[in-house]
């Protein structure tokens, strides 16, 4: 299942990467399941993403939670809690 | 309804005066931020941005009247005494121009996605920003 994965301010710091196409195992199907496939990757992505780390996620432009079902040719994004105004 | 995330700065009296031309207007609250001390970028989501303001913007026409709106987020290089942000609620009476313009404030703080960086690194998001929003649920 292939998707698009974003990355935004300390988050793409850490893991070193602004996007990327992501092609996954089909028992991957849910943002929390996704989050802990990416900590498989090593040191940085494990430190980034570690579960109880606090972070935020969107599918497709909307907030989501850990639960949200993940589709293919989704736009899934990964932020540290957001800080403007 | 506008809103707009943009690089350049506003002026916020003309933006002002655009939202009182209808007569059924008798209020209209604003607010804008200003960048505090310390210089700073700002970093967003090209596209979310824009729609999670539009979400909190029509979450907030649900709950009060509001006639019309205004919200300007700016983005990349800022120095302190820069604008950052213009939120401007038009409405029949100041009850609801006031609460809008708050509520919109709110939620933008703990919605919309934005990230401060300033020299010394990234800006933690704050608990208090989580309780203002919370208190309009």
């Amino acid at each position: 299942m292939k998707l698009k994965v974003l990355y935004f301010a300390a988050l793409r710091e850490q893991v070193g990467i602004a996007s990327e196409e992501i092609d996954l195992p089909r028992e991957v199907t849910t943002l929390a399941g996704l989050r802990s496939h990416l900590t498989q990757r090593g040191d940085a992505w494990k430190s980034a993403l570690a579960e109880g780390k606090l972070i935020r996620m969107a599918v497709n432009q909307d907030m989501a939670k850990p639960s949200a079902a993940i589709k293919a040719g989704d736009e899934v994004a990964f932020f540290p809690p957001v800080t403007g105004g | 309804m506008k809103v707009s995330v943009q690089v350049a700065d506003f002026d916020a009296g003309a933006e002002i005066r655009a939202l009182s031309r209808d007569p059924k207007v008798g209020a209209v609250a604003s607010f804008i931020g200003v960048v505090r001390e310390v210089a700073m970028t700002l970093e967003h989501y090209p596209g979310m941005t824009e729609r999670a303001l539009q979400k909190i913007v029509d979450e907030a026409r649900g709950r009060w009247q509001v006639l019309d709106c205004t919200v300007i987020h700016r983005i990349g290089a800022l120095k302190p005494t820069d604008q950052i942000v213009l939120v401007a609620v038009a409405s029949g009476h100041r009850g609801d121009a006031f609460a809008a313009c708050e509520f919109i404030m709110d939620y933008l703080k703990t919605q919309a996605p934005f990230w401060k960086k300033e020299a010394a690194g990234w800006v933690e998001a704050r608990a208090s920003d989580d309780k203002a929003a919370e208190r309009w649920k």
